[in-house]
């Protein structure tokens, strides 16, 4: 690996500055590596990143075929990095002007990085350097305790995809004013619904007398208010401590919970499990934001490279070979999503629709088809409109606000169905629907979501732990719960719960040919219930 | 063909059907029409609809701007790691955690699917994620697309099989290669035997083969050599002594004046000799009816991987193997690439594939010059409910073979073993009274690899 020549480099500052000119903002470093074959090798496994720990699956071929995407959810070949500075990487026998254009992509990229909300975690700190720190520690911890420190990896490994992200921005999004102390938050939202059941009344007129209160007393309004409460309920202050002091349990986050709650892990000859749970957890909440912009910030770095591409002038004469670059890139295929053209087009359509002032309640009423092709109100504040957009959405809200009926009707997109012609042995393609919800619908479900699993709290007794697993219509995949449920065994010390649903299909077996076609079956979901126990595990059905 | 089923079946239902089975049976008999073509085991990832089930995230910049495909570790590397893996592996059970690296798996690597077949360690790292195989009938799989085409419009087709180009993971995949299969068969089986701890075969018999030479001290030499042979050197001197007229009474010999020539003495020398290697024919049978969609074929399909390459090791590559397909009809297969990947359809008759086993057996007369081994994979369903047609042939199989091997890969529905297949075999008392001859191993569909090998274990131990 190799920083690029002097040459390269001046075409890159050049383009920072026509990016800037255009908008863009980003960090004024940056760092370009030349890769070679062997180096992808290499950083492929580790995402990457060239500092990230060692760990012996790296090594291995891993069979990924079942929720490739679910289980590994991170770009295992992507150009930019998101660090500080930002690290990019590239061929080495790139031309100049092929140069330019992926510049200009990946200054987008750096761009979306940085201002992109859902990134606000990663803005404080250099991913890579921290990872060489995390990785001298796991180095350390090996010499010390040998392959138990690679368990503990693979344990923690196993569930770094149950960490609650939104949870985590969540608390970096709210003011510290709006804050209420854990005391009040406990009374409110635990001690008054769960515990007392009070009716609706009682409850509106304490947050009333609460009110009341801090209205009266000011910085002694709480006070007051509390010692009115206990006199009501004099096991307020019992409960408070035992449900640990109104501290928010993470519950949704498995990781978290274990390494706040665990008392195996508490245990002094532990600790140290905590610092390998902890690293990582944190590399899984770096990648998260990464996979839930995919289509926004490809499409983002593909609007870009278009648009300052075209206006640079270094690149004369090689529009033609530009051209071919960039609809291979940015194409829709026929059937398939290319999330660059999709991203690309998506952010054009916007705005173009922002700039007639479509974006409005006045468009959306209109149902005159006429006056709808004839709507404009010379807003002309697209380019600010997608800046917005970038800075404050994912993939999920760009494609559920955005992708409507006349974006799909400009592009002529269509869901595709497949289905098998079992006289001729083919399979059919067919459009199955050129519906703008029908089309919403298949893109959202084709989105990465982690499975929800919370941990309940009440339902462990006696030392267990006891995880709840939001059901959403699909089942989890049956062959991984028993390793998976054996590290957290491992990692909390005593047994675990898994409370999930699972699909029973009506009819003795479901008739289903290897790949995809399917005979008509029905399916009961039903709840079950795993334990694991000293590593054996078992099941029964709710 | 369809009608004679039909009859079969209502004449099953005459002697009486649960209604659950006879739901079942129906069932195949609907997937009878679809009949057997090889699957598209990787055919729609190619050509004009390849993005179809090509997810977004697949898509990443090195690829789409630079040109960079993903790479794959030279397998060479991965190989080179296996002794290390393992040693590692060992130490986990000791450890009290399940084992965690599989090298059932053949890879290929090279360009547009010619590349060789390889033996690597793989693994997988588990995790609780959403299964996105199971789901209600109506919901068909679907993608995005652009172009013209009204609602309901067919915008192309493609054919259910197609030459495969990508790096398969399944076993063996690209035509004519059976012998490429064969030569990392051989290290599997190597593998096998030596990091699992297979047992080796206790007898091979002695059979025609001219292949190898070992070297032993079998050959004579008068006057010198390396060992003495007393016997025959005794002899020769009796003799001598006989024709020099030193020994005038046989009742009374007095060794002490025996005469001894140097030529006499007989020793035995250091020779190269021939030695016999056995040979062995392994049929492998697959049950490839409709019920055995999914999982249960892929789990014998890879048992019977295994169990080749390691009768291949065992046997020096002195193994021969012959592949039989059946549903209510058996049928040969020239190669292990059609054995594997021919589409699962119609009803189930176990003993037409014993039939035709005995029938090839005695027509090549292959009981005079091989070792004959059977391994059967089904999964546990037979329209023969009693076994009343297989058990016969089932017998006849035993008198010539060296072991049957029957593996029941059961869908996961009811009691493990109480399928018809494992019923009958267990009442006809074959299992018990010809334990040497006869073997069967009974699985859950969600059997893994561990498990596959301590099935070879119980089939050939």
């Amino acid at each position: 690996m190799e920083l690029i020549n002097q040459h390269t480099k001046s075409i890159m500052e050049g383009c920072k500055d026509y990016a800037r000119a255009a908008g863009l903002s980003f960090t004024d470093e940056s760092l370009e590596y030349i890769v070679t074959n062997r180096d992808l090798l290499e950083l492929g496994p580790k995402v990457m990143i060239p500092t990230l720990y060692d760990y012996w699956v790296h090594d291995v071929e891993v069979l990924r075929e079942k929720g490739k995407y679910e289980l590994y959810p991170h770009n295992p070949y992507e150009t930019v990095i998101n660090t500080r500075p930002p690290i990019s990487f590239y061929n080495d026998n790139n031309p100049d002007w092929l140069n330019v254009m992926i510049f200009y992509h990946v200054l987008a990229h750096i761009d979306f990085f940085q201002n992109n909300l859902y990134f606000r975690h990663t803005w404080d700190y250099d991913f890579n350097g921290q990872a060489l720190s995390d990785k001298r520690v796991i180095a350390k911890l090996r010499a010390e305790k040998g392959r138990w420190v690679d368990y503990v990896i693979e344990f923690a490994r196993n569930i770094d995809n149950l960490v609650d992200f939104h949870g985590e921005l969540g608390e970096l999004f709210t003011p510290q004013t709006a804050e209420c102390t854990p005391r009040v938050n406990y009374y409110f939202d635990v001690f008054l619904q769960i515990h007392k059941k009070v009716s609706i009344n009682d409850y509106i007129k304490e947050v009333n007398r609460y009110n009341q209160c801090l209205k009266e007393f000011g910085d002694q309004g709480e006070k007051d208010f509390f010692a009115e409460a206990e006199r009501h309920y004099p096991e307020l202050e019992a409960h408070f401590v035992r449900e640990g002091g109104g501290k928010p349990a993470k519950r949704r986050d498995l990781l978290r919970y274990l390494m706040d709650n665990s008392e195996f892990l508490d245990q002094d000859e532990n600790q140290w499990m905590k610092s390998i749970l902890e690293i990582v957890r944190k590399t899984s909440v770096f990648f998260q934001p990464q996979i839930r912009t995919k289509i926004m910030n490809e499409g983002w770095a593909s609007y870009w490279h278009e648009k300052l591409f075209l206006q640079d002038d270094r690149i004369k004469g090689h529009e033609v070979d530009f051209a071919r670059v960039h609809a291979g890139v940015t194409a829709m295929p026929r059937v398939g999503t290319n999330p660059y053209a999709l991203g690309m087009r998506l952010f054009s359509y916007i705005e173009e629709q922002a700039n007639k002032g479509r974006l409005s309640f006045d468009f959306q009423r209109l149902e005159d088809r006429t006056s709808r092709e004839h709507f404009d109100t010379k807003a002309a504040n697209g380019g600010e409109h997608i800046f917005h957009l970038r800075e404050n959405l994912c993939d999920y809200l760009f494609l559920k606000n955005h992708l409507d009926q006349d974006f799909m009707d400009h592009h002529k997109l269509f869901v595709a169905g497949k289905r098998l012609d079992s006289k001729r042995m083919v399979w059919q393609y067919y459009v199955k629907s050129r519906k703008a919800e029908d089309y919403r619908t298949m893109m959202l479900d084709s989105l990465y979501h982690p499975p929800t699993i919370s941990v309940d709290a009440n339902k462990g007794v006696d030392g267990t732990l006891y995880l709840t697993h939001a059901f959403e219509g699909k089942q989890l995949v049956l062959e991984y719960i028993a390793n998976t449920m054996m590290g957290i065994e491992f990692l909390w010390g005593s047994p675990v719960h898994l409370e999930t649903s699972e699909a029973r299909s009506e009819v003795a077996k479901p008739y289903q040919s290897e790949r995809g076609e399917e005979q008509p079956q029905k399916i009961r979901w039903e709840r079950v219930l795993y334990t694991i126990n000293h590593k054996v595990i078992s099941k029964k059905i709710l | 063909m369809r009608d004679d089923l039909n009859i079969s079946l209502e004449e099953l239902q005459a002697k009486g059907l649960s209604l659950e089975r006879e739901e079942r049976m129906r069932a195949e008999l609907s997937t009878l029409n679809k009949g057997h073509a090889p699957l598209d085991s990787t055919g729609t990832d190619t050509g004009e609809f390849s993005g179809f089930s090509r997810s977004i995230y697949a898509w990443h910049d090195l690829m789409v701007l630079q040109d960079q495909s993903s790479l794959q570790s030279p397998y060479t590397l991965l190989i080179k790691s296996l002794d290390e893996l393992l040693e590692r592996d060992r130490q986990r059970e000791k450890d009290g955690f399940p084992r965690k690296i599989q090298v059932g798996r053949l890879i290929k690597p090279g360009r547009g699917g010619k590349g060789k077949v390889v033996v690597v360690p793989t693994t997988t790292e588990e995790k609780f994620i959403h299964d996105p195989t199971v789901r209600p009938a109506d919901d068909e799989q679907t993608a995005g697309g652009t172009g013209s085409g009204e609602e309901g419009e067919v915008i192309g087709e493609q054919k259910v099989r197609e030459e495969s180009q990508e790096n398969g993971s399944g076993p063996g995949q690209g035509e004519g290669e059976n012998h490429e299969i064969e030569s990392s068969a051989y290290e599997l089986g190597k593998t096998l035997t030596e990091k699992f701890q297979l047992p080796n075969l206790k007898d091979k018999g002695k059979k025609r083969s001219f292949t190898r030479y070992t070297y032993d001290l079998t050959d004579k030499n008068r006057g010198f050599g390396q060992v003495l042979d007393k016997k025959a050197t005794l002899r020769r001197i009796v003799e001598s002594n006989i024709a020099l007229g030193n020994i005038p009474d046989v009742s009374d010999i007095d060794p002490g004046s025996f005469l001894i020539a140097p030529k006499d003495k007989v020793y035995r020398v250091l020779s190269r000799e021939k030695d016999y290697e056995s040979q062995a024919m392994v049929f492998f049978l697959r049950d490839y009816s409709g019920s055995m969609a999914g999982k249960v074929t892929e789990l014998v399909a890879t048992q019977h991987v295994m169990i080749y390459s390691w009768l291949l090791y065992q046997y020096a590559g002195q193994v021969e193997s012959r592949f039989v397909l059946h549903d209510t009809e058996a049928k040969e297969v020239p190669d292990f690439h059609t054995y594997y990947n021919s589409r699962v359809a119609g009803g189930t008759q176990v003993s037409s594939a014993y039939r035709l086993v005995n029938e090839i057996v005695s027509k090549e007369n292959l009981v005079r010059d091989y070792n004959i081994y059977v391994f059967h994979g089904t999964d546990g369903d037979d329209w023969d409910n009693e076994g009343e047609k297989a058990i016969p042939e089932l017998e006849k199989m035993l008198t010539y073979s060296s072991r049957v091997g029957i593996t029941i890969a059961e869908h996961n529905s009811g009691q493990l073993g109480s399928t018809e297949v494992a019923r009958y075999l267990r009442s006809s008392g074959l299992l018990r009274d010809k334990p040497h001859l006869i073997r069967m191993d009974v699985m859950g569909e969600d059997a893994d690899e561990a498990r596959l090998i301590e099935g070879i274990r119980t089939l050939i131990s």
